[in-house]
């Protein structure tokens, strides 16, 4: 069965940040062919149509190609998959900040908080 | 393009659908969704021609809905429509030799597909496994329109995402509209495009599922209790 989508965000977007994140952790290469819409959608159950929105979002900012009867690659532009990666950090980073403020934690414990957890990660290994 | 102009149905005195209008656009996944008795059953039955609107009228790419619209419109019923002493191939030969858009090869890769036995009897399988043969059956039919009422209702997860998947590979967006009703709607949001509300024989809404995630923040299910509640 396939991987269940948050409620209250499009289905499109997920699907892209799904793909970003396979491209960052390097599941998916430079160059790579991505599966066909058809068979994306079979894999996460989701409508054709909204794999194709999906596919038209990223080639839009240029992250994948579409290459005329071969299918939908990623692209072999270092730059953009790079500013991409930046983004996603970004994005995560604001994630965590957002909901550590709304729980009323201050910049110096987060800081300190997120160092002390990196350092005694370091520690165990 | 399917239209319902100001449809009203009535059985004997009670009324199902109470002057509805709709229109479905072709290329697309639709799920009819409500409560119990809401008039899905109704919408899809005049749709294929199985039952004729009290007033109004319902039109299949310009067609009258009458049961020459067969040829135009697959129709899937929530209840067991085969011959029970019937074996799974001699079930498809029959749908076959019934319906002339009948796909022979994509009947038997969807057996296949569903893993069904050709040799064992209808009234020997699973409900599981009904409820493949019945999607088989169906989805191998070529035609422009193809309704299903209820096709998971009863059925464990596993088989609920074979046929979810059955019908993502086998369906061609390009040339055919699936409309289809379901409770589940959990299961079946990422696969459709379009909701239709309905309740006590009204349309309360016609919306992209998508639409209704990002301009309400809403999934399907919060959005239809949502709605009811009003």
């Amino acid at each position: 069965m396939a991987q269940p989508f948050n409620p209250s965000v499009p289905i499109y977007q997920q699907l892209c940040e799904r793909i970003k994140n396979k491209i960052i952790r390097g599941e998916l290469g430079m160059g790579e062919r991505l599966p066909s819409v058809r068979d994306l959608a079979i894999e996460s159950e989701v409508n054709p149509n909204t794999v194709q929105r999906a596919y038209k979002e990223l080639e839009d900012t240029q992250i994948v190609e579409k290459k005329r009867g071969q299918g939908t690659f990623v692209t072999e532009n270092p730059a953009i998959l790079q500013k991409m990666r930046e983004e996603q950090k970004i994005s995560h980073i604001n994630r965590f900040v957002t909901e550590m403020r709304e729980m009323g934690y201050s910049e110096k414990e987060m800081l300190h908080g997120l160092q002390d957890y990196l350092e005694k990660k370091e520690d165990n290994k | 393009m399917i239209q319902l102009e100001e449809v009203t149905k009535r059985y004997l005195t009670k009324k199902a659908l109470q002057d509805v209008s709709l229109q479905i656009e072709p290329g697309h996944i639709i799920g009819l969704i409500g409560s119990n008795g809401s008039g899905k059953s109704t919408t899809l039955k005049l749709i294929s021609g199985l039952l004729r609107p009290t007033k109004g009228t319902v039109l299949v790419d310009g067609e009258i809905a009458s049961r020459r619209i067969s040829k135009k419109v697959a129709y899937l019923s929530e209840l067991d429509s085969y011959y029970s002493f019937f074996t799974v191939k001699q079930t498809v030969d029959f749908y076959e030799q019934t319906f002339a858009d009948f796909n022979r090869k994509k009947a038997e890769e969807m057996l296949d597909f569903m893993k069904l036995d050709r040799t064992q009897k209808v009234k020997h399988l699973s409900k599981g496994n009904r409820g493949r043969l019945k999607i088989v059956v169906t989805l191998s039919r070529e035609v422009p329109f193809i309704l299903m009422d209820e096709p998971l209702s009863g059925l464990d997860p596993m088989v609920r995402s074979s046929i979810i998947k059955g019908l993502i590979s086998f369906i061609d967006l390009e040339k055919q509209t699936v409309i289809l009703t379901t409770h589940e709607l959990q299961e079946i949001e990422p696969l459709l495009d379009t909701v239709i509300l309905i309740k006590n024989g009204v349309i309360l809404d016609q919306r992209s599922v998508e639409d209704i995630r990002t301009n309400e923040n809403l999934s399907l299910v919060d959005w239809m209790v949502e709605k009811y509640g009003e």
